[in-house]
């Protein structure tokens, strides 16, 4: 895992760290998904509190993970633009009018036992001057809309450098030119602007890193594309938009922006296929139950008979920070908890329950855990 | 004489029709259970209409509070996934289709003809089985709470393909989709029976001389919203039908790997669904232009021009159903269209605002109860109109779509806009209908509580929209910064629960214990404030003759020309017999309910089947075989009903006592 994505997290690496702000993957409080009887998570109050000491100082200004105002792509960062002026020219609209209405309700306020006011039933000169006035705003709005979207406008078919998929409810991410297929981790390069297409395997899903790249929905034979480009690395987070069913919430994704040298790292690690056999007994228990059980129907291993492509790929899964789509960290521990019944960590997901035994979840665990 | 000659009523006595089997009598009772059942009276179905109305918007409150507790720390488990999506889809179902609607629907029931001087609506029968088709679908909608396959959880967009079989069936014979189906199509039926008999009714029952450039521009606005209706039904209606033959006779509209196309159904939803988007908010500023005069004690600046910008907004309303698409690849040209065809709508929006502040200005305005609420509306409108222009922007939508800020944008359009015009209509022609005067201090009070509840609710839902957070997430992890706006929002919705709390409160005791209303309590410009409290069944004695825009403030500064001429109609009207009113029927409801058989069955044709099959009765398809049963119920329905004795009868209107 490279070292710099872990401490930042999604955030601007750039900063000093400020309180406790800069949370390692492990310290997340998804860690704790406890049911208590009341039917709360890990205590309420507590959690709202330390929201609101360290993540509600400014929205939007201190870095919070997502926010579009932290743009680290010329996409988002015309996105960013152009919301900041409609925002400044819709205040000011705003104040001008709520003054009047504001100074009415003081200057014309009646009293007792006055005469009925003047029955005025209109002005056209007045009438002419508030309809011209907001058509040249409108006007001015939709020239810098026409501008923002040269910039932000997906582009037209090209050959995509990336091609992310939505299944209900993980990412599957392929990359046309070295041939690695992974999911709901998608590594980039710093610095560089990829062609991204889009598809899904059943409903509509939304791809969306707010600080890199808009939304666009993944329609069925349509193959949208977008733009995506990381000015900084680090860890970005992004989610499915678009309600796709049961588990909509937790269909998510993650953004490793590295240093191209990191990158290249990766991407020689991701080709390596997988070990013919296991060197420890567990593992290679565990490599029998994956072949035996219909494990191999919904999930591929490269270099393995392993050929499934219902659910994600596991060649490389001991690389990957998550489990789940981004839902736990990805730890033997949690691997475990998954193992024993998915069902349980991910309620709906299409993986069912195997009521495998202890011991069967242990080799499984040592198998998965070799493949790195 | 002109009111002889356009007399609403010119009708021959009606025969007492004693060789009529009894099913063809029509049924005479006033009060009691029976009158309500079989009730042609504009007022009473209005009243109903509400009545429902205020049950649904409890019930999609109590949705919207669950959801809230959900949403109020991170990862909660107070509802699963599952249930979230089940409370999501049907809160906004319920609060679209269910609430507001159905108010709207209500004030055009009991305002609309008393304000152009009617006596009733141009189909009595015909508005009666408006409403019961209304319920219909409301309890067709709601029934899978109380099934196994639990309520529609599909969104209230239902997007295909998670709509189809394949994706949306939790276990074989999960029908909370058809159900969802069949209650949306059978409300839509209602919505479209309803609006045609107002469009006649606006055009025909006016009184004499009450042209359309007098009428009250909530009458226009119940014109505009009507035609919205019959226009924009249709595409969802036709929507609805390929998804149910798609569900139920394997058709491939939506199906993508038998060619079908998905965004088919974006397109003929959103076709239907922004037009809605107005039909939700032009009664709502239909009522505002009818308050803020009164209370500004000046007639509305610039009718005429408020009047063309709502039609213009119906207008447009049909032009930009793809801005709800921005993020579905529609290529840069339609996108830049329907960005500036959005933005066009705010020209005659904002000049609706303008006029609203010039009736504001030089009048003398009086801080009631429902002038607060209007006043309310036009500041949150216009937050939520603002929030509308970023969305029009495309590329800033890519980023909002689907997000917590487009939650907050539309929550400030229907609560802060509908919402608030509506409890601002209910609380001015409460003493109209009721007789009784809601207490200034505690509807103050309510008006603040939800004031300020609403705003903490949804002020910081910008926020979490534009850090980032996605909509109908049911979960939310504590590390993204989304942790205290989502329990300042969860707070925000237990204060406007109270407030709507003592809103109803008040509005219960004053119907009971209230300060009982004079004549015309608010000095009223518009014709209904002509009437005693509450109306009698015929409405007006006397036709009346309207002479100017405002036309009972015409009717207070000429009182000696008005009952002079009233004088000589009611004369007119007597030799006719007096006043000709239209006989109860049962059948509006016998019909409607063949409707709600029908549509449970052929909803629930896959759980009929298979309890049916769990019996050991198998080879038929008995849910569509029900359905059919329920159809003939309809057929009958409907052919008794043109079969029924024609009935009305006349009354003689009692010397009002002042």
């Amino acid at each position: 895992m490279p070292q710099q994505a872990q401490c930042h997290f999604g955030r601007r690496s750039s900063a000093a760290p400020r309180g406790n702000h800069y949370r390692t993957l492990a310290e997340s409080p998804w860690v704790f998904r406890e049911t208590s009887p009341f039917g709360f998570g890990e205590n309420p109050i507590a959690a709202a509190f330390v929201g609101a000491r360290s993540e509600f100082i400014v929205p939007g200004v201190n870095g919070a993970s997502g926010s579009i105002f932290h743009p680290q792509s010329a996409e988002a960062h015309a996105i960013a633009h152009l919301f900041t002026i409609t925002l400044i020219i819709c205040a000011v609209i705003f104040a001008v009018v709520l003054g009047l209405v504001v100074y009415s309700l003081v200057r014309f306020r009646g009293r007792e036992g006055e005469a009925d006011p003047e029955q005025i039933a209109g002005n056209k000169k007045v009438e002419i001057v508030w309809t011209i006035i907001p058509m040249i705003i409108v006007g001015v709005l939709f020239a810098l809309t026409v501008q923002a979207m040269q910039v932000s406008d997906p582009p037209l078919e090209t050959k995509p450098d990336l091609v992310v998929i939505g299944h209900q409810w993980w990412w599957e991410i392929r990359y046309p030119n070295t041939g690695i297929v992974t999911a709901n981790e998608i590594h980039i390069p710093v610095g560089k602007q990829l062609s991204i297409r889009l598809d899904t395997a059943d409903v509509l899903h939304e791809f969306w890193v707010p600080q890199l790249t808009r939304k666009m929905t993944t329609v069925p034979l349509l193959g949208n594309h977008v733009w995506m480009e990381a000015r900084k690395s680090g860890v970005y987070e992004g989610v499915c938009s678009e309600f796709c069913g049961t588990q909509h919430a937790w269909m998510r994704f993650q953004v490793v922006a590295e240093p191209q040298e990191q990158y290249d790292a990766w991407v020689r690690n991701q080709q390596r296929k997988a070990p013919e056999t296991a060197t420890v007994a567990a593992a290679r228990r565990g490599w029998r139950l994956f072949n035996d059980m219909t494990c191999v129907n919904c999930h591929a291993i490269q270099g393995t008979p392993a050929r499934g492509t219902a659910g994600p790929d596991l060649t490389h899964l001991a690389s990957r920070r998550t489990l789940g789509s981004v839902i736990v960290p990805n730890t033997p521990e949690n691997l475990r908890r998954w193992l024993a019944d998915p069902q349980q960590v991910k309620p709906g997901v299409k993986m069912p329950n195997f009521k495998l035994t202890d011991e069967q979840v242990s080799d499984l665990v040592e198998y998965l855990g070799s493949l790195k | 004489m002109d009111a002889l000659a356009r007399s609403n009523f010119i009708g021959k006595e009606a025969q007492p029709d004693a060789a009529r089997p009894w099913i063809f009598t029509r049924p005479t009772a006033k009060t009691g259970i029976v009158s309500w059942l079989t009730t042609v009276d504009h007022k009473r179905i209005g009243l109903l209409y509400g009545m429902s109305a205020l049950f649904f918007f409890l019930v999609g409150g109590v949705e919207a509070l669950m959801i809230r507790i959900q949403l109020a720390v991170p990862n909660n488990t107070f509802v699963s996934h599952a249930v979230y999506n089940e409370l999501f889809t049907m809160h906004a179902t319920t609060m679209i289709f269910l609430a507001v609607m159905p108010l709207s629907a209500a004030f055009f029931n009991y305002i609309m003809p008393l304000q152009i001087g009617a006596r009733d609506v141009a189909f009595p029968r015909l508005n009666g089985f408006a409403y019961w088709v209304f319920l219909a679908g409301a309890i067709i909608l709601n029934v899978g709470w109380f099934m196994r396959s639990g309520a529609p959880d599909i969104g209230w967009f239902g997007y295909a393909p998670l709509t189809s079989k394949a994706f949306s069936n939790q276990f074989a014979s999960d029908v909370s989709t058809d159900l969802w189906i069949m209650g949306l199509q059978i409300l839509g039926v209602s919505s479209i029976i309803g609006s045609l008999n107002f469009i006649v009714t606006i055009i025909n029952l006016r009184a004499p001389g009450m042209t359309m450039m007098r009428m009250p521009v909530f009458t226009w606005m119940t014109l505009v919203t009507a035609f919205l209706i019959i226009l924009s039904f249709p595409a969802i209606t036709i929507a609805l039908v390929e998804l149910m033959m798609d569900r139920s006779f394997d058709t491939n509209f939506f199906e993508v790997s038998k060619g079908g196309l998905p965004i088919l159904w974006q397109h003929l939803f959103w076709v239907f669904g922004h037009p809605e988007v107005y039909i939700l908010i032009l009664p709502a500023m239909g009522i505002i232009s009818e308050i803020l005069p009164t209370f500004s004690r000046k007639p509305l600046f610039g009718y005429p021009i408020v009047v063309f910008s709502g039609a213009c907004i119906g207008f447009l309303g049909f032009g930009v159903w793809s801005h709800h698409m921005f993020t579905t690849g529609m290529g840069t040209v339609a996108t830049a269209a329907f960005a500036l065809m959005t933005m066009a709508i705010a020209v005659p929006t904002g000049v609706k605002i303008f006029n609203w502040i010039g009736t504001l200005w030089g009048g003398h305005l009086s801080m009631r109860t429902p002038m607060m609420f209007a006043l309310g509306f036009v500041w949150m409108f216009m937050m939520g109109g603002f929030s509308g222009i970023m969305h029009s922007a495309a590329p800033a939508d890519s980023q909002q779509q689907d997000s917590y800020f487009v939650v907050a944008h539309f929550h400030y359009v229907l609560i802060g806009g509908s919402v608030f015009a509506l409890l601002a209509g209910i609380h001015y022609w409460f003493p109209l209908v009721f007789g009784r005067k809601v207490s200034e201090l505690w509807g103050k009070l309510s008006f603040w509580v939800i004031f300020i509840g609403f705003n903490t609710t949804f002020f910081p839902m910008h926020f979490l929209g534009l850090n980032g957070m996605p909509r109908r997430t049911a979960v939310y992890d504590g590390n993204m910064g989304w942790n205290t706006p989502n329990f300042i929002a969860t707070v925000g919705a237990f204060i406007l629960a109270v407030g709507i709390g003592i809103y109803f409160a008040v509005m219960i005791y004053t119907y009971f214990k209230g300060e009982k209303a004079g004549r015309d309590p608010w000095d009223g410009r518009t014709l209904e404030w002509s009437l005693p409290n509450p109306p009698p069944e015929y409405n007006y004695a006397v036709i009346p003759t309207i002479h100017a825009r405002d036309a009972y403030w015409y009717e207070k500064h000429h009182r000696d020309e008005i009952a002079r001429e009233n004088a000589e109609h009611a004369q007119a009207e007597a030799s006719h017999g007096g006043i000709h009113m239209p006989s109860q029927s049962w059948f509006p409801l016998v019909t409607a309910l063949g409707l709600l058989g029908g549509g449970l069955c052929f909803g629930c044709k896959d759980a009929i089947n298979a309890t049916m099959s769990g019996w050991g009765m198998t080879g038929h398809n008995f849910g569509i075989l029900f359905a059919i049963g329920f159809g003939v119920m309809v057929f009958l329905g409907a052919l008794l009903w043109a079969l029924e004795a024609p009935g009305g009868y006349h009354v003689h209107a009692e010397e009002e006592k002042h």
